[in-house]
C-alpha cells in the first residue's frame, strides 16, 4: 500500500518530516458547499420530474375514450409560453452580469423583469389549465389528463416558488445589497430558474410536440 | 365490518374539525386504550421529572435548538430506540396471535387491528428505526472521521432531525387518534385507493412518510456534501475512512431515490384527495405503474440501509484484528458498484406481476450479480482477521454473529432472485424470513455493533460487558429460533400477514417463533439493562484517553466526548488509517498555540417548522382544510423569516479553548 | 484538495458573450421543432418526433453549458460527476419504467388490443 502512504510534500515541515497540523488553520469559508449542495439537491429534484415523465410515458396514451393532446393542445400558446420562459432566462443572466459588477440597481431592475416573465409564463399556463377544465378535460378525465396536469403542473408551482423566493431575494438585496451571502443565494437561485428551463425543454418537446405527432 | 363509521360531523363542525369525531377514537379496542393509558402515564412522569428537575431549558437550548451534529446524532439515536420499542411491540403481537389463531381460535387481535400492526410494524422499522439508526450513526461519526468541525450545513442538519421526528410522531398518532394503513407497508394501489381505503389510515401513513421523507432527503444532501467538502488537508478519496466511504454511497443512494417515494406518494395523495386516474382500475389508470415507481425507491432504499453498516463492520474487523483493513480499494470499488446496481434490480420485487421471461430474467440477472461485490465484501472482511491478533470485544461479536447470519440471508436471496423459485416463494413467510434475516443480521446487528463501538466516543465511558453479552447471545439464539420457523413455513407454502389458520400442523412452528420473539424481546430488555447498569457504573468504565480500543481512524484521535469543536486543530491527514499512522510516527498532541473557532449558532426555526408540518399534516389527514391552509402559511412565513437572520455563527473564545483543552492534557497525564 | 479550493465563484459565471451565444441558440432550438411540428414537414410524424427529440437533447447540453455554466473544473468535478449520475438513473428510471410497463400490459391486459387510449 505504498502510494497509500506517500507523503505529499506540502505536508512535511523543514526537517521533512511530516506535519500533522498546519501552521494556519485551512477554512472553510461560509457558504463554500452552498453551491454544491444547492446543486445536489437539483439533481434529486430531477429525479421527481423523471418520475412524473415515466408516469407520462406510460399513461400519456390512456384516454379512456375521452380527449387526447391533438384535440386539447394549443401550440401557438405553448410557444408563447416557451418564449416567456427564455426570456426570463436571458434576462436572470443579465442579473447575474449586473451582480457581478456589483451594480444593485441593475441587478434589481432585471431581477423584476425575470419576475414579471416569470409570472406571464404562469398566467398562460394558468389560462391554459382553465381552458382544459372548462373543455372538460379535467386532471380527473383520463390517465393521460393526470399525468399531463402532474408533470406540467409540478413545474409550475416549482416556477411559483421560484417567484416568491426572487421577490424574497429582492427585499434583501434591497435591505443588505450585494453582499456575500445574498451573492450566493442569488446564484442558487439562478441555477434554480436555469433547471426549470431545462425541465421544460424536456415538457414541450415530449409531452406538447410529440403529443401533436400522435 | 368497520369500526370507523362515516364521520357524522356537519355543518359548522365538519368545517371545523373535517372527518374528525369521537368516534374517530378507538375506545372499543382495549390493547389500544390500556396502550393509551400506559403511554401517557410514561409519558406525565416524564414530562414531570424534566420539570422538577427543571431541565426545560437545558432541552431546549442545548438540545432541541442544536446545530451539533454529536447531539444530533445522539437524537437520531433516541428517536430510533423509542420508535424501536413500538415497532417490537407490534412484532411480538403479531407472533403471539399467530401462534395462538388456530383450530378455530380467532386469537386476540380482530382483522382491523391485526392488519393495522403488520403495516405499522413494517414501515416504523424501516422508516423510523433503521434509518434515524443510520443515520445518527453517520451524523455523528462521518465529521469526526474526516478531521471536520461540523456538517456543511449545520442548521439543515437540525431542520431534518426534526422533520423525520414529525414523521413519527404523525406515525404515532394514529395509534390513538383515527387508525393507521391496513395495507402493508407499501401500501398498494387499488387497496390502498380512496374507493378501498376511505379512512384516514393510509392518509396518515402519506404524511408521515412524506414529512420524514424532507428530513431523509435534506439530510442526504447535507451528508454528500459534507463529505464531498469538508474533508481534512490529505485526506484524498482514497485515503477516506472506510465507513465514510460507504456513507458517502449510502447518502448518494438517498438523494437519488427518495425523490421518487416522494414523487409516486404525492401521486396517490393526488389519486385520493383529487380523484385523478394515476392508479385507478378504470380511466386509464394503472396500479402496477405504483408498484413499479415504488420499488424503483424501495430496492436502493435496502442497500442505503445495509451500505453504512458494512462501513461499520470493515472499521470494527479492522481495529479488533489490529490490522489495516484487507483490499481497503476494493472494498471501495465493491461498495460504489453495489450502489449502482441497486438501481438496476427493482423488478425482482415483482416477478410475479407478469412482464414475462425477457424482463425478468433481466432482472434475475442484476440481481444475482450483486451477490459478488457482497460477496468479495464478506472475503475482506475474513482476511483482515486472518492471522490478526482479534480481541472478541462486544463489537468484534456482534460482526462474528452478523458474518454468520447474513451469509445465510444472502443465499435465501439469491434464491429468489430466480425467476421460477419467486414465483413458489413470492409473498410468502419464506420471503419474511430472507428479509428479516439479512436486515436483522446485517442492520440490527450492525447497529448493536455501532452501538457499543462508539458509546465510549460519544459519552465518555464503555458500555458494560456483562449486560451486552447476555444481550448478544440471547439476540443471535432468538433470531435464528424466531425466523428458521419461517422459512419452513415459506417453503410449505404459507403466506404472509395471516391473521388466522386452518392447518393444525403448522401451529408448532408458529410456537418456536413465538419463542424466538420472546427470547429477542429479552435481548432487548438486556440491551436497555445493558445501558442503565453503564450509566450507573460510568465512573469505573470510564476512558480518559479517548481511544480506548486503539482504533485507527481520526474520531479516535479527540477525547472522548469530544469538545463542541471536534478538533482544536485541524489534522493534517497522510494514509487511510489516519490515526493508526499518527501513533506510528509518534504524534505529539499541540499543547499551545491555540486559535479561537467559528461555530454555527443554535436556532428553534428546525423544530418550528417541524412542528408546524405535524398540524399540516393533521389538517390534511383529517380534511382541515383551515388548519392545513394556515399551517401550510406559516412555514412559508417561517421559512422566508429564517433567511432574514444573516447572523449564524458566533466564536468560541481563545481562552475557553484552551481550558477545554487544558482539561484534556490534565486528564491525559494522570493516565501517564 | 478539498480545503484549499477558495476560489468556489472562479469561473462558474458566464459573460455576457457566452449569455447572448446560449440564448440565440436556445433560440433557434427552440423554434425549429415547433416550425417542425406546425408545418407538418415530414409526412412521417416518426421522423419527426426523432428529429425534435435530438433538438431537444441539444437544447438541453446549450442550456448546460450556457446558463448553468456546467464543465468539468467546478467543484472539483464533482458537479459534472453529480450530472452524469443522474442522467443515468434518469434514463433508467424512464426507459426501464416504459419496458416494464410495455411488457406488464402486454402480458396482463391481453383481450385490449393494448389500446388503452379508448378504454374507460
Amino acid at each position: 500500500m505504498a502510494t497509500r502512504s506517500q507523503i505529499d510534500p506540502a505536508f512535511l515541515d523543514n526537517d521533512g518530516k511530516p506535519l500533522f497540523h498546519l501552521g494556519e488553520e485551512p477554512h472553510h469559508p461560509e457558504g463554500s458547499s452552498t453551491a454544491l449542495g444547492f446543486w445536489i439537491y437539483l439533481m434529486s429534484d430531477c429525479l421527481i420530474f423523471a418520475c412524473l415523465f415515466a408516469t407520462y410515458a406510460v399513461l400519456g396514451g390512456n384516454y379512456a375514450a375521452g380527449p387526447g393532446p391533438r384535440d386539447l393542445f394549443d401550440l401557438n400558446l405553448v410557444a408563447l409560453n416557451t418564449a416567456m420562459l427564455l426570456f426570463s432566462s436571458i434576462t436572470y443572466g443579465f442579473a447575474m452580469l449586473a451582480m457581478e459588477k456589483n451594480r444593485v440597481g441593475a441587478t434589481q431592475g432585471w431581477l423584476a423583469i425575470t419576475g414579471l416573465f416569470g409570472l406571464a409564463f404562469l398566467s398562460i399556463e394558468l389560462y391554459e389549465f382553465a381552458h382544459l377544465i372548462h373543455e372538460g378535460a379535467t386532471p380527473q378525465r383520463s390517465g393521460f389528463l393526470s399525468a399531463f396536469f402532474a408533470l406540467v403542473g409540478t413545474h409550475g408551482l416549482h416556477v411559483s416558488f421560484g417567484i416568491i423566493w426572487l421577490v424574497t431575494l429582492m427585499v434583501q438585496v434591497g435591505k443588505k445589497g450585494l453582499i456575500a451571502a445574498n451573492q450566493r443565494r442569488l446564484m442558487c437561485l439562478s441555477m434554480f430558474w436555469h433547471f426549470l428551463d431545462v425541465i421544460w425543454i424536456g415538457v414541450f418537446t415530449f409531452v406538447y410536440l410529440m403529443g401533436m405527432l400522435r | 365490518m368497520s369500526p370507523h363509521p362515516a364521520s357524522e360531523n356537519s355543518g359548522i363542525w365538519k368545517l371545523i374539525f373535517g372527518r374528525l369525531d369521537w368516534s374517530s377514537l378507538p375506545l372499543h379496542e382495549p390493547i389500544v386504550v390500556g396502550t393509551f393509558l400506559m403511554v401517557a402515564l410514561g409519558g406525565a412522569v416524564v414530562l414531570g421529572l424534566v420539570t422538577k428537575y427543571r431541565l426545560w431549558g437545558t432541552l431546549w437550548h442545548d438540545w432541541f435548538t442544536t446545530v451539533d451534529h454529536k447531539r444530533i446524532g445522539i437524537m437520531y439515536m433516541i428517536l430510533g430506540l423509542i420508535m424501536f420499542l413500538r415497532g417490537f411491540a407490534d412484532a411480538i403481537m403479531m407472533r403471539l396471535q399467530q401462534a395462538m389463531a388456530f383450530n378455530g381460535s380467532e386469537g386476540y387481535l380482530n382483522a382491523h387491528h391485526y392488519d393495522q400492526i403488520f403495516t405499522a410494524h413494517g414501515v416504523i422499522m424501516i422508516f423510523f428505526v433503521a434509518m434515524p439508526m443510520i443515520t445518527g450513526i453517520m451524523n455523528y461519526i462521518v465529521p469526526l472521521q474526516i478531521g471536520a468541525r461540523d456538517v456543511s450545513f449545520p442548521f439543515l442538519n437540525n431542520f431534518s432531525f426534526w422533520m423525520t421526528t414529525a414523521g413519527a410522531v404523525i406515525v404515532m398518532m394514529s395509534l390513538f387518534v383515527g387508525e393507521f394503513a391496513r395495507t402493508g407497508w407499501l401500501a398498494y394501489p387499488p387497496l390502498s385507493g380512496i374507493a378501498y381505503s376511505p379512512g384516514v389510515g393510509v392518509d396518515y401513513y402519506i404524511w408521515g412518510l412524506q414529512i420524514a421523507g424532507i428530513g431523509t432527503l435534506l439530510s442526504g444532501v447535507n451528508l454528500v456534501a459534507t463529505i464531498v467538502k469538508m474533508r481534512a488537508p490529505g485526506m484524498t478519496m482514497m485515503k477516506l475512512p472506510i465507513f465514510t466511504w460507504t456513507s458517502l454511497c449510502a447518502n448518494v443512494l438517498i438523494v437519488a431515490a427518495f425523490p421518487v417515494l416522494t414523487a409516486v406518494l404525492a401521486l396517490l395523495s393526488l389519486d385520493r384527495y383529487v380523484g385523478t386516474a394515476f392508479f385507478t382500475n378504470d380511466m386509464g389508470g394503472n396500479p402496477m405503474m405504483y408498484v413499479n415507481l415504488i420499488w424503483i425507491w424501495g430496492h436502493p432504499e435496502v442497500y442505503i440501509l445495509i451500505l453504512p453498516l458494512f462501513g461499520v463492520f470493515s472499521e470494527v474487523t479492522s481495529t479488533f484484528s489490529s490490522k489495516r483493513l484487507f483490499g481497503y480499494s476494493s472494498m471501495v470499488y465493491a461498495t460504489i458498484v453495489i450502489a449502482l446496481l441497486s438501481y438496476l434490480v427493482w423488478l425482482h420485487h415483482f416477478f410475479t406481476m407478469g412482464s414475462g421471461a425477457s424482463v425478468n430474467s433481466f432482472f434475475g440477472i442484476t440481481t444475482m450479480v450483486i451477490s459478488i461485490p457482497t460477496g468479495a465484501k464478506l472475503f475482506n472482511w475474513l482476511f483482515t482477521m486472518y492471522r490478526g491478533r482479534i480481541r472478541y470485544e462486544l463489537p468484534m461479536m456482534w460482526t462474528v454473529a452478523f458474518m454468520l447470519t447474513f451469509t445465510v440471508g444472502g443465499m435465501t436471496g439469491v434464491l429468489l432472485a430466480v425467476p421460477p423459485a419467486d414465483f413458489v416463494l413470492h409473498n410468502s413467510l419464506f420471503l419474511i424470513a430472507h428479509f428479516h434475516n439479512v436486515i436483522i443480521g446485517g442492520v440490527l446487528f450492525g447497529l448493536f455493533a455501532a452501538i457499543n463501538y462508539w458509546w465510549p466516543k460519544a459519552f465518555g465511558f464503555r458500555l458494560e460487558t456483562t449486560w451486552g453479552k447476555r444481550s448478544f447471545w440471547l439476540w443471535v439464539v432468538g433470531f435464528w429460533v424466531a425466523f428458521m420457523p419461517l422459512y419452513v413455513l415459506g417453503l410449505m407454502g404459507v403466506t404472509r400477514r395471516m391473521r388466522v389458520f386452518d392447518d393444525p400442523s403448522l401451529q408448532i412452528w408458529f410456537q418456536i417463533a413465538a419463542l424466538g420473539a420472546v427470547m429477542i424481546a429479552a435481548g432487548i430488555a438486556c440491551m436497555f439493562i445493558q445501558f442503565a447498569v453503564s450509566i450507573k457504573n460510568r465512573a469505573a468504565l470510564r476512558d480518559t484517553t479517548g481511544d480506548p480500543w486503539d482504533g485507527r481512524t481520526l474520531e479516535w484521535a479527540t477525547s472522548s466526548p469530544p469538545p463542541d469543536y471536534n478538533f482544536a486543530f485541524t489534522p493534517v491527514i497522510h494514509d487511510g488509517d489516519a490515526w493508526a499512522d499518527m501513533k506510528k510516527r509518534g504524534y505529539q498532541r499541540p499543547l499551545i498555540g491555540y486559535a479561537a473557532i467559528h461555530m454555527p449558532s443554535n436556532t428553534g426555526t428546525g423544530v418550528i417548522i417541524a412542528g408546524l408540518s405535524v398540524a399540516f399534516s393533521v389538517g390534511m389527514i383529517w380534511y382541515m382544510w383551515w388548519l392545513a391552509g394556515l399551517s401550510f402559511l406559516a412555514i412559508l412565513a417561517v421559512a422566508i423569516g429564517h433567511t432574514f437572520n444573516y447572523k449564524r455563527d458566533f466564536t468560541i473564545p481563545k481562552d475557553v479553548v484552551e481550558r477545554i483543552e487544558g482539561e484534556r492534557s490534565t486528564l491525559l497525564a494522570a493516565k501517564g | 484538495m478539498s480545503a484549499h479550493d477558495h476560489d468556489t465563484h472562479a469561473g462558474t459565471h458566464g459573460t455576457m458573450g457566452s449569455y447572448m451565444i446560449g440564448f440565440g441558440l436556445s433560440l433557434l432550438l427552440t423554434a425549429i421543432p415547433f416550425w417542425l411540428v406546425m408545418d407538418k414537414t415530414f409526412a412521417n410524424p416518426q421522423v419527426t418526433a426523432f428529429i425534435i427529440m435530438g433538438f431537444a437533447v441539444v437544447q438541453i447540453v446549450v442550456h448546460m453549458i450556457y446558463f448553468l455554466h456546467m464543465n468539468t473544473r467546478s467543484e472539483g468535478g464533482w458537479s459534472m460527476m453529480a450530472l452524469i449520475f443522474t442522467l443515468v438513473l434518469v434514463v433508467i428510471t424512464l426507459s426501464g419504467s416504459m419496458w416494464v410497463m410495455y411488457h406488464l400490459n402486454a402480458n396482463m391486459m391481453p383481450h385490449m388490443e393494448h389500446d388503452m387510449s379508448q378504454m374507460p
